[in-house]
């Protein structure tokens, strides 16, 4: 169980970016957090994930405060994070990158494994380096099977389908779905409404706290109806 | 040999007990082993200066040549000519590493003058590995100089690392290009402490079609200063590329000083520099793979120097 009590994040300025959010993420389940941009989506996953520090609140893990524990310390206790934004390193293999991850030497088929849930062909791709000759979607691909590699109880994928073609992202779904039959935590933001249909548990998110949050069957329709044409011409009507 | 060389040779030339080629160990001055094949020959320096000529015969094929330097102890000023000529349609490793070694307050200094007189169609891999070590306060240094010139249709791939230790350097590399050749460095520097290191690379290319890609990655840490220097001059119809990129930490000082000239309309030069601490996301990044920070860094500057 995954419980964040009361957390706020409040710049120098000022700016109140999380507003005394709470939620409740229990074992095994996949939760979609969506929400217009700059709702404060990422910044909540980033908190979990110990990359910001918030201002207020506190993050328990089966029981435990984690608040106190830094970046390093809540890998290792079993959370991972993919970047929405990947990061690039000069002399670093996707071979390496994938090792480093799973904490161990991979063989071909791990390796096929792995990559072949994000669409990307092995060979092509092991030797080369995770730096600017990979594409952006090339290396959001690498990010998500990065998160994939180490298999911990916690995986948060920020925005794993940005720069995703099609056929890759059917089987990025069907990736998280076999995940959630092995009893991982998924938390992933996204806007996909083929991501928000495989999820147990949606979160909506806007201005800082959370607006809407329940089982899927329930918030679903709720946001079909009213944050998306909220956002989005898409299902408004066209005034005569 | 004694104990100090073979260690450095493992470490500079991955000596493991013998050399699978030609080779010339050269210790404190000396010579500490010397063997010729059927188209490598090693020579003594026709011009009388301390040093050697290697001739690798037209058409030889994918041998291996070992001419590694060192110097064990302190009060050692070492100093090399070492010529190469390769014969046209050749293909030959050159392995050429240095490493100095001193337990005493003395210096430790090696300054390998390096030439290569590349033939036509000849293709030359040329590995040179550097290292200082030893617990003495003594200074090591070694001043590796290259000069190369490539006939038509010829290349050189040039891998030049300094593992560490080396107290000063001072590394000149200059290469002449005919039509066709192709040049190809690969440069990678550590210092640390009040270290220094001086990279300088001057690039004529003469010959249409010729071209020459170097690319310097350095680490500087401590208070150690690096400065790099690189000439491409296009005379012809060529292609050129020059890149320093450096990872600075502590305070220490790194500078880049690129100069392209182009005498030839048809000449496509470029340069880029980035010189910067470590990212802090690619820290972040490994740390959410559960590297400490620390770890993050050493890992990060590995495959950086890779």
């Amino acid at each position: 169980m995954l419980e964040i009590k009361n957390v706020g994040w409040t710049l120098s300025d000022g700016a109140e970016i999380l507003k005394d959010v709470s939620v409740k993420i229990g074992d095994g389940k996949l939760v979609v957090i969506t929400g217009p941009n700059g709702g404060g989506k990422t910044t909540l996953a980033k908190v979990i994930a110990g990359l910001i520090q918030p201002t207020s609140g506190s993050i328990w893990m089966d029981g435990k405060d984690i608040s106190n524990m830094d970046i390093t310390q809540r890998a290792q206790a079993g959370i991972s994070y993919g970047f929405q934004q990947p990061v690039r390193f000069k002399g670093l293999t996707v071979r390496e990158l994938m090792e480093l991850s799973a904490g161990q030497e991979l063989d071909m088929d791990g390796l096929c494994d792995l990559l072949g849930k994000v669409g990307l062909c092995t060979v092509d791709y092991i030797d080369r380096d995770v730096d600017a000759s990979l594409s952006g979607g090339e290396i959001k691909r690498v990010e998500i099977a990065s998160v994939l590699a180490r298999g911990t109880r916690v995986l948060i994928f920020d925005e794993p389908e940005a720069g995703i073609d099609l056929w890759s992202f059917n089987g990025l779904v069907t990736a998280f779905e076999a995940l959630k039959d092995n009893q991982h935590t998924m938390i992933i933001i996204s806007h996909q409404e083929r991501i928000l249909e495989i999820a147990d548990d949606i979160i909506v998110m806007a201005n800082g706290t959370i607006r809407l949050s329940g089982p899927k069957d329930e918030v679903l329709p709720k946001l079909l109806d009213s944050e998306v044409a909220g956002y989005c011409p898409v299902g408004r009507k066209v005034p005569a | 040999m004694n104990k100090i060389t073979e260690k450095l040779l493992g470490i500079v030339a991955g000596y493991t007990g013998k050399f699978d080629g030609a080779f010339n160990i050269r210790e404190d001055g000396g010579c500490a082993g010397r063997q010729s094949t059927e188209n490598i020959k090693i020579l003594p320096h026709r011009e009388g200066k301390p040093g050697l000529e290697i001739h690798v015969a037209p058409g030889t094929r994918d041998e291996r040549v070992f001419i590694p330097a060192c110097v064990t102890k302190g009060d050692v000023d070492d100093l090399t000519y070492n010529d190469f000529y390769i014969g046209d349609g050749a293909r030959v490793m050159i392995v050429a590493g240095c490493g100095v070694h001193t337990d005493d307050e003395g210096e430790a200094r090696h300054n390998g003058i390096h030439r290569f007189m590349i033939g036509r169609g000849a293709h030359v891999t040329y590995d040179e590995k550097h290292i200082g070590t030893g617990t003495g306060e003594g200074a090591r240094r070694i001043n590796p100089v290259t000069v190369a010139t490539l006939a038509e249709d010829s290349s050189l791939t040039m891998d030049t690392v300094q593992l560490g230790g080396v107290n000063s350097t001072v590394r000149k590399t200059e290469a002449t290009l005919a039509a066709r050749s192709r040049l190809i460095i690969r440069e990678r520097l550590m210092t640390d402490g009040d270290e220094t290191a001086e990279s300088d690379f001057a690039v004529m290319l003469e010959g249409d079609d010729s071209g020459a890609d170097v690319v310097s990655r350095s680490v500087a840490k401590g208070r150690s200063r690096q400065s790099f220097v690189s000439k491409l001059v296009g005379n012809a119809r060529c292609t050129g590329h020059s890149a320093c990129d450096a990872i600075l930490a502590d305070q220490a000082v790194v500078t880049a000083a690129p100069q392209l000239d182009a005498y030839n309309e048809e000449a496509s030069l470029i340069h880029e520099a980035a010189i910067g601490k470590i990212a802090g996301e690619q820290i972040l990044k490994l740390r959410t793979l559960g590297l400490s920070e620390e770890e993050a860094e050493n890992r990060i500057i590995q495959g950086f120097l890779k």
